[in-house]
C-alpha cells in the first residue's frame, strides 16, 4: 500500500479500516543469503539498501526484541555532517544527501527536518577549531557558516550573551542539519525493507554462531538455527557482546548516555543549539518538548539509566546557556547504551571470521549516521569491498595506527 | 553511584575520574610480540555485561586509584581495594 | 460545584484572592488552584493537545491531564502547571494555554472536524510532496499547532538549591502506610524522612471519611504528624517529591517557595536534594483510572475519588447533580461520602450485574439511584465549553438518558508504582485487583500499602508499620510495631473493565494527547501492537502526565484486540522523573557566572589595578592584554607588549602551569618513564624541557621539569593539561609502577610564578633577590633552576626559561607572596620601563619561537608530527614507545609542523585554514593539513603561522595554498621554519 494525502483521506472516510500492517512480522526460514542481526535503523537500513541498491532479496533482519526498541528509539534525534577527519566527514555527508531524498526514497515520512544546527564556541581557540572544521565540511561539500557573536544573536536572542561565565563568541552553522523522527526513520525503512521482500523477524535473538571451520555459516537463535550466506552484525551497544560469540574481542567499551526530554511547549527553540563550554545540545521536537542532552555518565553499563551527575551537569550547561529554561520541567530521562570505540569513530568492515561482518561502535553519534551506515554496510556485504565513503572505518586501525579521532582524547572511549 | 573507597569511606562517584578495565597489565615493552601485546593492552576490551573489575581515581578526595568490582547490568558495587597495595 | 457550607482541610478564616484568565476569584487557605476554580464553579480550564477539544478538571492530585495552566506570568511563567497541585496563594495569577484566540473560542477546535482524517501516525503517511514543502509549510503550521504552554518571558529570577541528605530510613509518602512506617522506624530510634508531593501529609486520610480508633482519619492524620515532627530523629518534608531512585541515592525536589507569590528573602524556590539512604519504603499510593467511553473528556467528567476529594479535603462540591460510572466498589463508597458531605449525588451506574447487598442497601438509604448492569455510551454538553449536561446510557440492551452535570467515574485503581521501575524493574499483573503491582524493586526498597496494592485501610496501616519496624529492625535497631487501632475497612471488590464498546462520539484513553480507543485499533491494524510501538505510535502515555490515567486502559485495549492477557502484552517503562522537575532546580547555582568556578591568579588585584583585560581560560581567567590609554584596538596594545618584552623587559604571570612536586629515590627512573626523553641524568640545578606521550604514542604534554635536589624534583606542565597530567602520574606511580620510591604532590596552588623576559631580564631579577643572591650567567646558565630568597627572606624557585625566546628567568614564590612579587618586579624593573604583559603577547613571542602549545597539542599529534622526534630517547622505554612506532604514526606523509607566511605580506593569516597545494582541486582528497595559531608578528612587520602540513619540513620554500572558506580567505603561504625569531637561540643564551 502507498501512502499518500489521499490514502489518508481515503481512510478517513471508511473509517481508518484500510490500513495493513507496515511490515509483515515474519517467521524465520531455515536460510538465507543474508542475515542482519540487529532491527534497529543501521540493520534495518543495511537489508533496505542491500535489496533496493544491490538486488539481494533473501534477506532477514532478526530482532531480538522489537524493531527500534535499542538506540534508534532513544537518541535525540539529531542530524548533521559536521565532522573534521577526514576519514568522517565524507560519510556523514553522504548521509546528510541521503537523509535529504529518505522520505521519498521510503515513502514514509520521518519528518526530516532541516532547521539547521549551530555548534557555539567561546573562546578565539575554539573559533579557529571550528574554523578548521568548517573548512573541512567544504572541502567534503557540506555546508558550513561560521558566525561572529551578533550573527548567533539573530538566530538566537534568548540564549545569555550578557552574563555568562563563558560568554558566547559565536558559532559554525550547519543549515541542512536538524532532526529526524527516530522511530518513523526505523518504521520507514522497516516498511520498504518488508516490501522489497526482505523478512523482519521480532523476538528472535542471537545466542551463536553456526560455524564451518574458521567461518561463520549462520546464527543460533532463540527461535532455531537459521544459515545464512554473510551474517552482518549492526547491535551497537551489544557489540561485544555478540562479537564475543564468535571469538572476537573488540575495541570496545559499552557506556550509557542520557537524554532528556521536557514538557510539551510552544515553539522556542527552532534549530538544534550546542554548547561549548559545557556538555549540552538541544532541539525542540514538533510535538514543542525540548529534546536535549550531554555527555556520557563515563564507566561501562550495560543498564540502560544514568545517574544524576549528568542530569545535573546538563541542567546546569542548559539554565548556563538558556537562563529562561529554569521554570519548564524535564519530562522524562532514558539512558541508552553506546558502543564507545576506542577512538570514537565507527567500525564498518569485515571481521577476521570468514562470512562475518561488522558494523559497530557508533558511539552517541550513531542516529545521523544511519543511512550512511546502512549504505555503506550492504555495499560490503554485497561486494567485499568498503565503500568509498567509509574506507577508513576499518576494524584494523588500532593495530595500523590510523586512528580517527575527532576529539583527540586517545584509547580513553568515556572522553570521546 | 557511591564508590567505597579503601582509604575515604562511600563517596559520591561524581568525586571520582574513571579509567575502565583494571584486569589489563602493561605488557613487556621488549618482549618479541610487543606491537601486539600493546595494541590489545591499549585497545581491546572485554567489556563484560555483568562483573566488571576498573580503575576509578579519587580525584576530589585521596587522589589513590583504586580498584573496583562493579556489575555493569545493576552498578551494584561488591567492594573495592587500594592499587600498589599499602603504600 | 460549589463550595459547601462547611467541612474540609481549607482554612475558611483565610480567603485568598486568585485570578484565572484575567477574572479575578477567591478560594482559601489550602485549597489547590483546582479546588478552588471548582469553588468557583470554573468548569472549563484547558484545551487539550490535538484536537483542542474543551476540558475540566479530570482529577485531585499529579495524574491530571487535562487542567494544565500557565501559572505566573513574564519571567515567572511557568508552562503547564497541573492545576490539582498547584497550591493556592494570595496573588495567584494563572491563564489557560494552548488555545487562541480564547479559551471558550478555540480556533484550532475545528481540528475536531477534521479528526476523522487525523488517525494515530497520519502524519507519517502525508506531508511529504513536495519534498521541500516539510520545512517550509507542513512543518511550521504542525509547529505552531503543537505544543501546551509558552515558556517564560525571561531570565528565571528566582534561586535554586542543592543539598545532601543521609538517613536511614526514607519513606515516601505520608499517607497512611508512611505514616506508619515513619512511626515504627521512628520510635525505634532509626534517623528517618518521610517525605510528601502534597502539602498536606496524610494522603487518603484527608480525602476519605473514616474511623481510624475513636477519630475520623484527618484527625489520625494529624495527630500522627505531631508525634513524628515530636521525634528528634525524624524530619518530615512536605512540599516534597522524591522523583528518582539513582544508584545509591534518591532525587528529590522540595518546593521551597512554590506555594509563595515571591520567594521570601534569601530563599530558593525549589531545592534539590540527594538522600543517601540505607533503606526506603515507597508508600505513595495509588492512582484511579478512567473508564474509556464515548465523551468521557467532556468538562463534568472526573475521577470517582477525585470528586470524593474535592468534597471532604477541600469542602467542594465538583457539581451540582452528580453521577457515578463504576466497576468497583470504592467508587460507591466515594458517592456515599459526597452524598454525607452534602453533594447531590443522584445515580450510581455500575457495570456490574450484582454489587454487594450492603452497598445497594446504603445506596437506597441515602436516596440514590442504582443502576447496575449499566454503561455509558455518550456525553452530551453545552454548546459553548462543552461542559457536561446529560448522560446517554446502556442498560442489557436498552437505551437511557440522564441528567447530570457531573460523572464521577472509576475503573479501578492503579498502584503508584513508578519509582519501583527505575532500576528496571518491571510490574506484574495482578488479576484479582486488576492492577499492576511492583516487581524487582531497586536495592534497599520495599513497598506498603496501595503502592502495592493494599487498598484496605486496616492492612495499609498495618503494612506500613511492619515495614516501618522492619527497616529499622534490619538497621539494628530495636523496633516494636505501633499499637494498630480498629479501622472500618471498606470492600473493594472490581470487575475488570476497560471501554464501552459501541459508545458515541470519541472515547479518550489518553485525554491529553487525544489518543482514542479508535487509535488504538488503527496501531493494532498497522501492526504496532507491542507495548513501545503502541505507545510511539499513537502517542499514548507521551504527555505530561505519562500516561498515568490512560496507560493500562491502553494496554488492556490493546489486549483485547490481539487476545492477548495484559501481562503477556507488557508494560511500558516508567523512567524518572517520578513527576516532571524544573531545569531550573537541577541546574540549582551552577548559572551566569556562577556556572562554574573561576581561578583566579595570585596577581589577579594587581593585574585588574593595571587596568588587564581578562579572558577566561578554562577555569581561569587570566590577563589577555594591558590596554593604556588611547590604545583602542588590541593589536596595538599586543605589538606594544611584545616590542617593550623585545627591547627591554617584560612580565607576567604563569602560575597557572601545572606544577607538580616529585621526590624520593626513584624520580629519575619514574620521569624517565613518561618522558620520552631521559630526566635521570639531569643535573641538580638544572632543568629540562621535556615531552611525554601517552600510551597509543600520541603526545600528551610537554614542559621543563627541574632537578631541585637528588631526590627532588618539579615539573611544570600546561595550563589546559594540569590536571589530567597529575592523574596519569598518579596511574603510573601507583598502578604501573609502585615499587618505585615516588611521592607526588600537586602544588600549582602553593606556587605563584612570574616569567620575566626580554634583555634586561636579568637586571631586574637581580634587583629582587637578596643579597648574595647570584643571578650571573654563570650563577644562573641558562635552564638553571635554583632554590634562593627574594624580596628580604622569601623563599623562591628562580628557573632560567624561555618561553618567548628573549634571555628570561621565572620566579616562584609561595602563593601568598606572588602579589607582592608583581608589585617588586614592576618596582625594580621601571628604570627599564618594565611591560606587563598578557596572554597574547605570551602567544605571539611563542609563535614568533615556533614553540607547541595548546593548538599543536591537539591530542592528534604525535612527537614526530611537531618535530620532537630525535627527542626520543633510543635507550629506555616510556610510555608511548610501542605504540608511536605503528606505521600509521610513522608515516611521512602525515601533516607535521613548520611556519607559515603570506606570500603577500599584507595578508592577514587565519587559523583554521586548510592547506592545499596549488593547482589542486579544492576537495578533502586534496587536504594537505591546516594552520594551527597566527601571530602578527611585530618584529617581522607581517602575519606569522604556524601548521601541521604533509610532509612539511621536507617543503620548506614551497608556496600552498591557505583555504579558509568559512571567512572566505583564499590566497597562498609560503612554508617555512617555525622559528621566525633568533633561530639560534643567541638570545635566550645571552
Amino acid at each position: 500500500m502507498r501512502y499518500s494525502f489521499l490514502s489518508v483521506l481515503k481512510n478517513g472516510f471508511t473509517g481508518q479500516s484500510g490500513w495493513k500492517p507496515a511490515w509483515r512480522d515474519a517467521a524465520p526460514k531455515p536460510a538465507y543469503d543474508v542475515i542482519i542481526v540487529g532491527g534497529g535503523g543501521h540493520g534495518l537500513a543495511t537489508a533496505f539498501y542491500l535489496a533496493s541498491e544491490h538486488g539481494i532479496r533473501n534477506i532477514a533482519v532478526l530482532e531480538k526484541g522489537h524493531i527500534g526498541s535499542g538506540n534508534a528509539g532513544r537518541n535525540t534525534t539529531i542530524i548533521r555532517s559536521n565532522y573534521l577527519l577526514p576519514g568522517n566527514e565524507p560519510f556523514y555527508e553522504w548521509s546528510m544527501k541521503l537523509w535529504e531524498g529518505l522520505e521519498q526514497a521510503l515513502n514514509y515520512n520521518a519528518m526530516v527536518s532541516q532547521r539547521g544546527i549551530l555548534n557555539l564556541y567561546h573562546s578565539d581557540a575554539q573559533r579557529d577549531a571550528y574554523a578548521r572544521r568548517g573548512n573541512a565540511m567544504r572541502l567534503a561539500g557540506a555546508d558550513s557558516e561560521l558566525l561572529d557573536r551578533e550573527g548567533v544573536r539573530a538566530m538566537y536572542p534568548f540564549l545569555d550573551f550578557d552574563n555568562a561565565r563563558f560568554p558566547i563568541q559565536g558559532g559554525l552553522a550547519q543549515r541542512r542539519g536538524g532532526t529526524a523522527r527516530h522511530d518513523a526513520v526505523v518504521w520507514g525503512y522497516a516498511r520498504a525493507a518488508d516490501q522489497l521482500g526482505v523478512d523482519i523477524v521480532q523476538n528472535c535473538e542471537v545466542t551463536g554462531f553456526l560455524t564451518e571451520g574458521d567461518a561463520i555459516v549462520g546464527v543460533e537463535t532463540s527461535r532455531g538455527p537459521i544459515r545464512a550466506g554473510k551474517v552482518g552484525l549492526a547491535v551497537a551497544g551489544s557489540s561485544s557482546r555478540v562479537a564475543q560469540q564468535a571469538g572476537l574481542r573488540l575495541p570496545m567499551e559499552s557506556h550509557v548516555l542520557q537524554a532528556f526530554v521536557s514538557e510539551g511547549l510552544k515553539p522556542l527553540v527552532d534549530g538544534v543549539i550546542t554548547f561549548g563550554a559545557g556538555h549540552f545540545y538541544i532541539s525542540q521536537s514538533d510535538k514543542g518538548g525540548l529534546v536535549f542532552g550531554g555527555d556520557i555518565d563515563g564507566y561501562n553499563s550495560y543498564a540502560q539509566r544514568g545517574n544524576l551527575p549528568v542530569v545535573e551537569d546538563v541542567a546546569e550547561s542548559g539554565m548556563a546557556l538558556m537562563p529562561r529554561i529554569g521554570r519548564l520541567r524535564l519530562l522524562r530521562m532514558w539512558g541508552g547504551i553506546m558502543d564507545m570505540s576506542m577512538d570514537g569513530s565507527p567500525i564498518i568492515d569485515r571481521t577476521p571470521r570468514p562470512g562475518l561482518y561488522l558494523n559497530s561502535g557508533w558511539c552517541y553519534g550513531g542516529f545521523k549516521a544511519t543511512p550512511a551506515s546502512g549504505w555503506c554496510f550492504a555495499h560490503l556485504l554485497a561486494t567485499d569491498t568498503p565503500h568509498a565513503t567509509g574506507t577508513a572505518f576499518k576494524l584494523d586501525r588500532f593495530r595500523t595506527g590510523h586512528l580517527i579521532d575527532e576529539k583527540g582524547v586517545g584509547a580513553q572511549p568515556n572522553l570521546h | 553511584m557511591r564508590i567505597p573507597c579503601p582509604y575515604c569511606g562511600a563517596r559520591d562517584a561524581s568525586e571520582f575520574a574513571y579509567l575502565g578495565d583494571a584486569t589489563l597489565t602493561r605488557p613487556d615493552p621488549a618482549a618479541p610480540d610487543a606491537d601486539e601485546a600493546f595494541h590489545a593492552y591499549v585497545y581491546l576490551r572485554d567489556n563484560p555485561a555483568g562483573a566488571h573489575s576498573e580503575w576509578w581515581y579519587h580525584s576530589a578526595g585521596c587522589r589513590r586509584w583504586v580498584k573496583v568490582a562493579r556489575d555493569t547490568t545493576s552498578h551494584a558495587i561488591a567492594g573495592a581495594e587500594l592499587a600498589g597495595g599499602a603504600r | 460545584m460549589s463550595r459547601l457550607p462547611s467541612g474540609g482541610r481549607v482554612d475558611r478564616a483565610r480567603s485568598l484572592s486568585f485570578r484565572f484568565d484575567g477574572k479575578t476569584y477567591r478560594g482559601f487557605s489550602g485549597d489547590t488552584l483546582a479546588s478552588a476554580l471548582l469553588a468557583n464553579q470554573v468548569r472549563l480550564v484547558g484545551r487539550s493537545f490535538k484536537y483542542h477539544r474543551p476540558r475540566g478538571i479530570l482529577s485531585a492530585g499529579p495524574e491530571e491531564p487535562n487542567a494544565l495552566v500557565e501559572l505566573r506570568s513574564g519571567a515567572r511563567r511557568e508552562p503547564n502547571t497541573r492545576a490539582t497541585v498547584a497550591e493556592l496563594y494570595d496573588g495567584l495569577d494563572a491563564a489557560s494555554q494552548n488555545r487562541w484566540p480564547s479559551l471558550a473560542l478555540d480556533a484550532l477546535s475545528l481540528n475536531g472536524l477534521v479528526a476523522p482524517f487525523l488517525g494515530a501516525g497520519f502524519y507519517y503517511k502525508t506531508f511529504m510532496w513536495p519534498a521541500k514543502f516539510w520545512e517550509s509549510v507542513y512543518e511550521p503550521a504542525i509547529r505552531r499547532a503543537a505544543g501546551l504552554g509558552r515558556a517564560a518571558e525571561g531570565v528565571d529570577p528566582d534561586h535554586y538549591d542543592k543539598a545532601h541528605a543521609f538517613c536511614d530510613v526514607l519513606v515516601i509518602g505520608a499517607g497512611p502506610a508512611g505514616l506508619m512506617a515513619a512511626l515504627a522506624a521512628g520510635r525505634a530510634g532509626a534517623r528517618v524522612i518521610l517525605a510528601d508531593e502534597d502539602f498536606l501529609a496524610g494522603g487518603r486520610l484527608n480525602s476519605e471519611v473514616a474511623r481510624i480508633g475513636d477519630e475520623p482519619s484527618h484527625a489520625f492524620a494529624a495527630r500522627t504528624v505531631a508525634e513524628l515532627a515530636s521525634l528528634p530523629n525524624v524530619r518530615i518534608m512536605t512540599r516534597t517529591s522524591v522523583f528518582g531512585i539513582y544508584d545509591g541515592e534518591y532525587g528529590a525536589v522540595e518546593r521551597v517557595s512554590d506555594h509563595l507569590a515571591t520567594p521570601a528573602p534569601f530563599q530558593p524556590r525549589q531545592r534539590l536534594w540527594k538522600i543517601a539512604a540505607k533503606r526506603a519504603i515507597l508508600c505513595a499510593g495509588a492512582t484511579e483510572r478512567p473508564i474509556v467511553f464515548g465523551g468521557n473528556d467532556r468538562p463534568g467528567v472526573m475521577l470517582a475519588g477525585s470528586a470524593r476529594s474535592y468534597a471532604n479535603r477541600y469542602g467542594v462540591a465538583a457539581g451540582k447533580s452528580v453521577a457515578f460510572f463504576a466497576n468497583n466498589d470504592s467508587a460507591w463508597t466515594s458517592a456515599f461520602d459526597m452524598k454525607a458531605a452534602g453533594v447531590n449525588v443522584t445515580t450510581l451506574i455500575d457495570i456490574r450485574r450484582e454489587v454487594a447487598p450492603a452497598l445497594a442497601a446504603r445506596a437506597k438509604a441515602l436516596g440514590i439511584d442504582v443502576r447496575t448492569d449499566t454503561q455509558v455510551t455518550g456525553t452530551t454538553g453545552q454548546p459553548i465549553g462543552g461542559a457536561l449536561t446529560g448522560l446517554a446510557i446502556r442498560t442489557g440492551g436498552r437505551g437511557g438518558r440522564l441528567a447530570a452535570d457531573t460523572l464521577a467515574m472509576s475503573g479501578g485503581w492503579s498502584p503508584s508504582v513508578h519509582l519501583t521501575c527505575h532500576h528496571g524493574g518491571k510490574p506484574v499483573w495482578q488479576e484479582d485487583i486488576a492492577a499492576f503491582v511492583p516487581g524487582r524493586t531497586p536495592p534497599g526498597l520495599s513497598v506498603a500499602g496501595a503502592a502495592r496494592g493494599t487498598y484496605g485501610l486496616g492492612d495499609t496501616l498495618a503494612e506500613g508499620a511492619r515495614q516501618g519496624s522492619e527497616a529499622a529492625g534490619d538497621l539494628g535497631f530495636t523496633a516494636t510495631r505501633p499499637d494498630l487501632p480498629a479501622t472500618e475497612d471498606t470492600p473493594a471488590g472490581i470487575t475488570a473493565f476497560w471501554h464501552v464498546q459501541g459508545s458515541k462520539g470519541p472515547a479518550f484513553v489518553d485525554q491529553q494527547n487525544d489518543v482514542t480507543a479508535k487509535d488504538l485499533g488503527i496501531a493494532y491494524k498497522e501492526g504496532f501492537r507491542a507495548v513501545e510501538l503502541m505507545k510511539r505510535y499513537t502517542t499514548l502515555g507521551m504527555a505530561t502526565d505519562q500516561g498515568r490515567t490512560s496507560n493500562v486502559n491502553g494496554l488492556a485495549i490493546m489486549a483485547e484486540l490481539t487476545g492477548a492477557s495484559i501481562m503477556e502484552t507488557g508494560t511500558t517503562i516508567f523512567r524518572p522523573p517520578y513527576t516532571p522537575v524544573s531545569l531550573g532546580v537541577l541546574g540549582g547555582h551552577h548559572r551566569g557566572k556562577d556556572f562554574r568556578p573561576t581561578r583566579l591568579t595570585p596577581t589577579h588585584a594587581w593585574a585588574a589595578e593595571q587596568g588587564a583585560v581578562f579572558i577566561e581560560t578554562g577555569p581561569w581567567l587570566r590577563a589577555q592584554y594591558f590596554p593604556k590609554a588611547g590604545e583602542t584596538d588590541w593589536l596595538t596594545t599586543v605589538n606594544r607588549e611584545v616590542k617593550a618584552v623585545r627591547a627591554s623587559v617584560g612580565m607576567i604571570d604563569v602560575s597557572t602551569f601545572g606544577k607538580i612536586d616529585l621526590q624520593g629515590r626513584d624520580v629519575g627512573a619514574f620521569l624517565d618513564k613518561v618522558y620520552i626523553n631521559t630526566f635521570s641524568t639531569l643535573a641538580v640545578g638544572k632543568a629540562r624541557y621535556g615531552v611525554m606521550l601517552r600510551e597509543d604514542g600520541i603526545v600528551m604534554d610537554d614542559g621543563t621539569t627541574a632537578r631541585l635536589g637528588p631526590e627532588h624534583y618539579v615539573m611544570t606542565t600546561t595550563t589546559a593539561n594540569a590536571v589530567k597530567v597529575f592523574q596519569h602520574l598518579e596511574f603510573c606511580l601507583q598502578v604501573l609502577w609502585p615499587e618505585l620510591d615516588v611521592t607526588l604532590a600537586s602544588v600549582s596552588e602553593q606556587w605563584a610564578q612570574i616569567a620575566i623576559a626580554g634583555p634586561r631580564a636579568r637586571d631586574v631579577l637581580a634587583r629582587v633577590v637578596d643579597t648574595g643572591v647570584d643571578v650571573s650567567n654563570e650563577g644562573l646558565p641558562f635552564m638553571g633552576a635554583i632554590e634562593r630568597t627574594v624580596m628580604g627572606g622569601v623563599k623562591a624557585r628562580l628557573f632560567r626559561l624561555s618561553f618567548s625566546g628573549e634571555l628570561g628567568y621565572e620566579i616562584a614564590v609561595p602563593a601568598r607572596h606572588g602579589e607582592a612579587l608583581a608589585r617588586a618586579l614592576m618596582t625594580a624593573g621601571e628604570e627599564f620601563g618594565i611591560t606587563p604583559y598578557g596572554i597574547e603577547a605570551l602567544g605571539v613571542m611563542r609563535i614568533e619561537k615556533g614553540h607547541v602549545s595548546g593548538n599543536e597539542l591537539s591530542g592528534q599529534t604525535s612527537a614526530g608530527d611537531l618535530g620532537f622526534g630525535k627527542m626520543a630517547s633510543t635507550k629506555k622505554d616510556y610510555i608511548g614507545r610501542v605504540m608511536a612506532a605503528r606505521p600509521g604514526l610513522k608515516d611521512p606523509d602525515r601533516p607535521a609542523f613548520v611556519g607559515f607566511k603570506p606570500v603577500d605580506p599584507s595578508q592577514r593569516l587565519r587559523a583554521g585554514a586548510h592547506f592545499l597545494t596549488i593547482g589542486a582541486p579544492a576537495d578533502m582528497a586534496h587536504d594537505q593539513g591546516y594552520m594551527t595559531s597566527v601571530a602578527h608578528s611585530p618584529h617581522l612587520g607581517h602575519w606569522i603561522g604556524l601548521g601541521l602540513l604533509k610532509n612539511g619540513p621536507a617543503r620548506i620554500g614551497e608556496r600552498v595554498r591557505a583555504y579558509d572558506p568559512v571567512r572566505g580567505n583564499d590566497f597562498e603561504v609560503e612554508v617555512c621554519s617555525p622559528a621566525f625569531i633568533d633561530p639560534n637561540g643567541e638570545r635566550l643564551r645571552g
